[in-house]
C-alpha cells in the first residue's frame, strides 16, 4: 500500500515552475504516438482511405475523414430502438454509390454497460475495441463509428493504450488468442463527421425544400467532451466556439439553426438512469432541455448526432406531456433529416414509426403528405403478414420518393 | 448540528460509515489511486466550482464532481468511502465536467470508484445494480446493450402507448428495415456472427470480467458462465 501525499511532497511538486512554449499547441496530437508505436511494431496502424477530405479539429490540427469504402461499427441502441437512425445513414452512402460494409463480425462497444454498471476494466473494454478494429482490418475497409459513446469511449481507450504500455501487453496477449494483432486506426471517426464533410453533396441532391424549418441542435456529450481536442470546429460556424457538426448540416439544407440558453447541457440519458432510474432522465431531460428550446426559440424540430440523446430527448416527452409541460418537440439524427431532403421514404428509410414525440407536424410543415406514405407502408406489412414478400430490402427503398 | 469552534472541522468527513474499519476504507482508496490512469484523472483542485455548474446529476441530487475531486485530491479517506458507497451511482457520466480549467476528470474518477466498489462488492453497489441485472446478461451474452424486444409497456410505461404498438407489431416492423444486418432480428440489435460472440466471451473470461459480475451478483455469474462456458466448448 502507497504512503499518503506528505506536505513536503506537494511543496517539492509545487516549488517547479510551469513553462509553456506558446509555439505548441495545447494537446498532443495522438497520430504521433501511434506512428512510434508503429515504427516499434507495437501496433499494426489501419491507415486511412485514398478516398477521404481534411477538416480541422478544436485546436487546428487536420483531421481526415474517409469518404467510402468504410467499416460501419453499429450502435446498439440505433439498431435496437432507432432503426430509422441506421437505415439512414446507409441510405445517404447507397444514393452516392459508395462503398460500404455493414459487418456482422462487430460487437457494440460495450461503453453503454461500462457508463452504467463499472461491470468491467479497463483491459475487457480496450480488447472489445481493438477485437471489433482488427475485424475491420482484416476486411480493408477503414471503421467509421455510428455511436457518439463509442466514439468518445473508444478515443478515451485510444489514449490509454498509447500510455499505459501493460494495458497493450495485456490486450496484445488476450488478442493472440484469437489470432488477432493490436490494430488501431489512423483517425477515429464519427458518422456524424462524414455526414458533415459530405453535407454539400446533400445539398445538391436535395429535393424536399426545409427553408421554413426552425431546428435547435444538442451537440453530444460523448463526442465532443470526451477527448474534446478531436472533434470537428469550424471558424464559421459558432464563430469556431463549439463543434460544427450537425449545425452545419442542418444550415447547408437550408434550415435555420436557433439558439437556445442550455445548448451545453447534457440531454439527461445517464446510461444506467434512462433504463432503470428514469425520473432523473425525464426530469432532465425534458425541464432543462425541450422545455428550455420551446420556451426560447419554439423550434419545428431537435437534431441531434448520438443514439442516447435521440432516445432520451425523444421517450421523455411523453410523460412531461402528462403533467402539462410545454413539450412537444420531434427528435432526429442528422443522417435522417439529410435523407429526408434527398427523398428518403418516411417509413421504409426513415422509419418515423419507432419514434415516440409527434413527427407529424413537422412532415406536415415541410408539406410531405405522411398518411400517403403511411398507407403506402401498412401495403408493405401487409405482403410481409401475408408471407408474400419477406421483408422490405434496399431494392425497395433505395428509390428516393418525389413529394 | 450548528457549527461551532469545537466541532469545526473543515474538509473532514464524519465517520459516517462505523462499521466499516479505517483500514478497509484506506485500502479501498488507494485500489482507486494505484489505478494507472488516476494520474491522468486528477491534477489538483481550483474550487472554482464548473464542473458543478456544468453537471447534470448536481442540479437533481446532492451530489458534487468538485467535493470528488477535492476529497480525492486531500486523500481525505472517510469522505471519499461516503462518496464510493453512495455518491458515485448519481453521475451521469456525461462527462461535461472534462470542462475542467485544471485538466481533471471528475467522471473519470468515478469510473474508477465505481470499478473498486463493483470488485470488491460493496452491498451499496449490489442494491444499486440489482435491477440492472437483465441489461447486463444481455449485454455480455449479446454483445449490444439493448435490444428490440426490449421494448416492453411494462418496462418503459414512461414512454407512452407506442411502446406498445411497437411491441405489438414487432417481428412485422423488423422484417420492415432495409438494413440487411437488422432486417427481421428482435433479440439482438443486429446478426452478429457466432465466431464474434465466441472472442468476446474469451475477453470477458481472460480479463476477469466474469469474476467482477460474480463478485457482484453470484447468480448472474452462475447463468452467463454456464451458456458461455458450452459455446466454448463446443468452440
Amino acid at each position: 500500500m502507497s504512503e499518503l501525499t506528505t506536505v513536503e511532497e506537494i511543496l517539492e511538486r509545487k516549488s517547479h515552475a510551469v513553462t509553456r512554449n506558446p509555439e505548441q499547441a495545447p494537446s498532443h496530437d495522438v497520430r504521433e504516438a501511434l506512428y512510434e508505436l508503429e515504427a516499434k511494431g507495437e501496433i499494426v496502424l489501419h491507415k486511412m482511405p485514398e478516398n477521404h477530405v481534411e477538416v480541422k479539429t478544436k485546436f487546428g490540427r487536420t483531421k481526415r475523414i474517409p469518404i467510402e469504402h468504410t467499416w460501419h461499427h453499429k450502435s446498439c441502441g440505433q439498431c435496437g430502438h432507432i432503426p430509422g437512425y441506421t437505415s439512414s445513414i446507409f441510405w445517404l452512402h447507397r444514393q452516392f454509390n459508395l462503398d460500404y460494409l455493414d459487418p456482422t463480425d462487430q460487437t457494440s462497444c460495450t461503453g453503454w454497460n461500462y457508463y452504467a454498471s463499472a461491470t468491467s476494466n479497463a483491459a475487457a473494454q480496450a480488447a472489445v475495441m481493438v477485437r471489433n478494429f482488427a475485424a475491420a482490418y482484416e476486411t480493408g475497409y477503414f471503421p467509421i463509428i455510428h455511436c457518439g459513446t463509442s466514439y468518445g469511449h473508444y478515443k478515451e481507450i485510444r489514449e490509454q493504450l498509447v500510455h499505459h504500455k501493460e494495458l497493450r501487453d495485456e490486450v496484445r496477449r488476450i488478442l493472440d488468442k484469437m489470432g488477432k494483432p493490436l490494430v488501431l486506426p489512423e483517425e477515429l471517426v464519427h458518422y456524424s463527421e462524414w455526414v458533415h464533410v459530405m453535407r454539400h453533396k446533400f445539398a445538391e441532391k436535395q429535393t424536399v425544400d426545409m427553408s421554413m424549418i426552425r431546428a435547435t441542435v444538442h451537440p453530444a456529450c460523448h463526442y465532443y467532451k470526451i477527448v474534446a481536442e478531436d472533434a470537428i470546429y469550424d471558424p464559421d460556424i459558432y464563430g469556431g466556439q463549439r463543434t460544427a457538426t450537425v449545425t452545419g448540416t442542418l444550415e447547408a439544407l437550408g434550415i435555420e439553426v436557433a439558439d437556445y440558453s442550455t445548448w451545453f447541457d447534457c440531454c439527461g440519458f445517464g446510461f444506467r438512469h434512462v433504463l432503470v432510474q428514469r425520473d432523473f432522465t425525464r426530469s432532465f431531460s425534458t425541464l432543462r432541455k425541450i422545455e428550455v428550446m420551446k420556451n426560447e426559440v419554439n423550434p419545428d424540430v431537435t437534431v441531434t448526432h448520438d443514439t442516447g440523446c435521440v432516445t432520451t430527448l425523444d421517450k421523455s416527452q411523453f410523460s412531461a406531456k402528462a403533467h402539462d409541460r410545454n413539450v412537444g418537440i420531434p427528435v432526429l439524427s442528422d443522417a435522417q433529416v439529410a435523407a429526408l431532403a434527398m427523398g428518403a421514404h418516411p417509413f421504409r428509410v426513415v422509419q418515423f414509426h419507432w419514434h415516440s414525440t409527434d413527427w407529424r407536424p413537422f412532415l406536415d410543415k415541410l408539406g410531405i403528405n405522411w398518411q400517403k406514405y403511411w398507407d403506402e407502408f401498412q401495403g408493405d406489412l401487409e405482403m410481409i403478414r401475408s408471407g408474400q414478400k419477406s421483408g422490405i430490402t434496399w431494392e425497395d427503398a433505395d428509390k428516393p420518393v418525389v413529394y | 448540528m450548528p457549527t461551532t469552534q469545537e466541532n469545526w472541522n473543515p474538509g473532514k468527513a464524519e465517520d459516517r460509515h462505523p462499521e466499516v474499519s479505517y483500514d478497509e476504507k484506506e485500502r479501498l482508496f488507494f485500489e482507486v489511486k494505484n489505478d494507472p490512469r488516476y494520474e491522468d484523472f486528477l491534477y489538483g483542485c481550483y474550487e472554482c466550482g464548473i464542473c458543478v455548474s456544468t453537471c447534470p446529476s448536481a442540479r437533481f441530487y446532492d451530489y458534487s464532481p468538485r467535493v470528488i475531486a477535492q476529497a480525492m485530491a486531500r486523500e481525505d479517506i472517510e469522505r471519499v468511502y461516503d462518496i464510493i458507497s453512495e455518491d458515485i451511482w448519481n453521475c451521469a457520466q456525461c462527462f461535461s465536467c472534462l470542462r475542467c480549467p485544471r485538466g481533471n476528470n471528475p467522471g473519470g474518477l468515478v469510473t474508477l470508484l465505481r470499478e473498486v466498489a463493483v470488485k470488491n462488492g460493496l452491498q451499496e453497489t449490489k442494491d444499486v445494480l440489482q435491477g440492472y441485472s437483465r441489461v447486463i446478461y444481455k449485454v455480455m451474452l449479446k454483445g449490444n446493450q439493448v435490444s428490440p424486444d426490449m421494448l416492453q409497456p411494462d418496462f418503459f410505461p414512461d414512454w407512452g402507448p407506442w411502446v406498445g404498438q411497437f411491441s405489438a407489431n414487432m417481428p412485422v416492423w423488423r422484417k420492415a428495415i432495409p438494413v440487411d444486418t437488422l432486417r427481421g432480428v428482435t433479440d439482438a440489435a443486429w446478426k452478429t456472427d457466432r465466431k464474434t460472440l465466441l472472442e468476446l466471451y474469451t475477453i470477458w473470461f481472460e480479463t476477469g470480467n466474469m469474476d467482477i459480475i460474480k463478485e457482484i451478483d453470484e447468480g448472474l455469474y452462475d447463468l452467463l458462465a454456464d451458456v458461455m462456458q458450452e459455446e466454448l466448448e463446443e468452440g
